[in-house]
């Protein structure tokens, strides 16, 4: 072997090993599990596709998997289009754009658990929440224990938290060459205009892949959702709430249905990957690449 | 995900470099004489101006709630009187809290450091050396920070119950793993080795370095901005990590921070049939997001930087 090899190989030595036990070997184990019934205490008893045709009777599955679904396809969106509004008006600050983006990153360090907490105080029925819509006339439902409005609830705390979002989207703003804007403001160009023909497309990279990642993310929702409405087995606006790794997590560790769980997982990897596929492929249509490989 | 070119060809990376470009506002400084420019910049700034109030409003929510009464908790009142900061005493006194701040701060300190180290070296091992399988092996690298943590989540599980970790005050299955790098930090770290001119290394060659040295002596010095990002970015996931605590601590004194306040709701909060002393939980809420919001200050331009790095390198 040559001697670069054989260097490259003791540098990559620590990834590789930590590749094959906690990361290939548990998802081939994981694959095995899911053809089991296994509880931990006994030796995992193969039952062939049992697991599997459990779960399509199992009318926790669709519910979890709809609560998860309708979190993501509001939560994202929400998320990229108040990013990019507020990354936009930072752009139009000048220096005073640091202190601002600052203060939008600061919930970002927040520990999820915090935010959970704090929000069954903001999002209570008299919560503050409330009460500003109050201020301007709307009586505002109960966000943690209506089951029509928890999910939104959820959403609007998970907005809280879009600052390292509006940095990304603000740092590749940035790199747009002056020069475009200068030539549109001559040719007559307005501001929304600029933004739709120069600044989108220039940050469509960007753009896709803080849309890949919060998907990504948003599917696997669970710290701040199980403090604030899974800390009991049964609680107001459960049905409501129970997103598909809470109940991955409770089948798994608290019902020790490890064969059960392991076909979940399986199946949440099975939709991510199909969701990630479609959007690589949907984005060969949309981003555009200035040339380098940024 | 594009893979960029080969070693020393890719881009240095754009921002962490000293002389970072000052380019903000570049569009706006085009239309900065037109009438009415200044109306407009007031505008904007208090627009942001509004949104910075709405993300930092909850926090001294959270801190007014915490200095409240078991019955005024709820009451929404932004000043409440009299302060009661014995709060913060009594809820040492009810739970082991000064327990889960010692094991939260010991496992996020041993779970940053040794990330940092293992996945340096990884990374340098992809960015410097030419080898068969290179670009297999790297994709792999970017395919796995795709895997949903469920899959891997309860073999791991059994590996580490195997190995009599589960409940452990070594706390190994929080950080051990962390010995042998992270798909994302390597990621990101190989960008910055691949943005050092690599005539450094020739030149060290020639001197008779070794590889080891040339890793110590000069990538890692050279790199030392981006090495910080990747030691408070897994510092902050580590000080804010549910799930694992959950799956592998059931001593309330080996609890983490995060684990524990998840038990004071439990335990406290009157709207799932708790014992309502709420204002405690608020109080282990400031006191658990202090100190990140510390190292954040300490740290900005780290957090900052190396976040908007990420996403140009998307």
């Amino acid at each position: 072997m040559p001697e670069q090899t054989r260097w490259a190989f003791i540098f990559l030595l620590p990834w590789i090993i930590g590749f094959v036990i906690f990361t290939a070997g548990p998802m081939l184990a994981s694959l095995y599990l899911s053809f089991t019934d296994y509880n931990v205490i006994r030796a995992p008893e193969l039952v062939g596709f049992d697991n599997y045709e459990q779960l399509m009777r199992d009318r926790r599955i669709p519910m979890s998997l709809g609560n998860t679904f309708f979190y993501a396809l509001l939560h994202v969106p929400l998320l990229i289009i108040i990013s990019l509004a507020l990354a936009s008006l930072l752009l139009r600050v000048g220096r005073a754009a640091g202190v601002f983006r600052t203060a939008f990153y600061l919930p970002n360090v927040t520990p999820a658990v915090a935010i959970g907490t704090l929000f069954l105080l903001l999002l209570a029925g008299g919560g503050l929440l409330n009460r500003m819509l109050d201020a301007v006339g709307i009586n505002g439902p109960n966000w943690l224990t209506d089951p029509t409005w928890v999910k939104p609830g959820i959403v609007i705390m998970s907005l809280w938290t879009l600052g390292s979002t509006v940095i990304i989207l603000f740092a590749a703003m940035r790199n747009v060459p002056i020069e475009l804007y200068e030539a549109a403001t001559i040719d007559g160009a307005g501001n929304w205009k600029q933004f739709r023909h120069i600044t989108l497309p220039f940050i469509s990279g960007a753009i896709f892949f803080t849309l890949i990642v919060n998907t990504i993310a948003a599917l696997q929702i669970f710290s701040e959702v199980f403090t604030m409405f899974f800390t009991s087995r049964s609680g107001p606006a459960q049905d409501s709430a129970l997103f598909y790794t809470i109940y991955l997590f409770q089948k798994a560790f608290q019902d020790l249905d490890l064969g059960y769980a392991s076909a979940m997982a399986w199946v949440l990897f099975v939709i991510i990957l199909v969701i990630t596929a479609f959007q690589v492929w949907g984005s060969r249509r949309f981003v555009y690449y200035a040339g380098d490989d940024k | 995900m594009t893979v960029s070119g080969g070693v020393g060809g890719a881009p240095p990376p754009a921002s962490l470099s000293a002389a970072a470009p000052a380019r903000a506002a570049a569009a706006p400084t085009t239309k900065a004489r037109t009438p009415g420019w200044l109306v407009k910049r007031i505008l904007y700034v208090a627009a942001l101006f509004g949104a910075t109030l709405i993300f930092v409003f909850p926090f001294v929510w959270l801190v007014s709630a915490s200095l409240k009464t078991r019955q005024t908790v709820f009451n929404n009142e932004l000043f409440p009187f009299p302060l009661h900061f014995e709060n913060y005493v009594r809820i040492f006194e009810v739970v082991p809290l000064s327990n889960w701040f010692i094991n939260s701060t010991i496992i996020s300190i041993l779970a940053a450091t040794t990330v940092t180290i293992s996945s340096a070296l990884v990374a340098f091992g992809f960015a410097y050396f030419r080898f068969p399988g290179r670009n297999i092996l790297f994709w792999l690298v970017l395919a796995s920070m795709m895997l949903p943590g469920a899959v891997m989540m309860i073999p791991n599980f059994l590996i580490w119950n195997a190995l009599g970790q589960v409940n452990s005050p070594t706390f190994a299955p929080l950080w051990a793993g962390n010995l042998f790098g992270s798909a994302f930090y390597i990621f990101l770290l190989r960008q910055f080795f691949l943005g050092l001119p690599r005539e450094l290394f020739e030149a060290a060659r020639v001197d008779g370095a070794s590889y080891p040295r040339m890793f110590w002596s000069i990538a890692l010095p050279l790199t030392r901005a981006a090495l910080i990002v990747v030691f408070i970015f897994e510092l902050r996931a580590a000080w804010t990590d549910l799930l694992r605590p959950l799956i592998f601590l059931r001593d309330l004194t080996l609890f983490t921070l995060p684990q524990g306040l998840q038990y004071l709701v439990k335990t406290y909060n009157p709207q799932v049939g708790g014992q309502g002393e709420f204002h405690l939980v608020m109080a282990a809420s400031v006191l658990i997001t202090l100190p990140m919001i510390l190292v954040f200050f300490l740290a900005q331009r780290y957090f900052i930087e190396g976040i908007a790095t990420t996403g140009s390198k998307g």
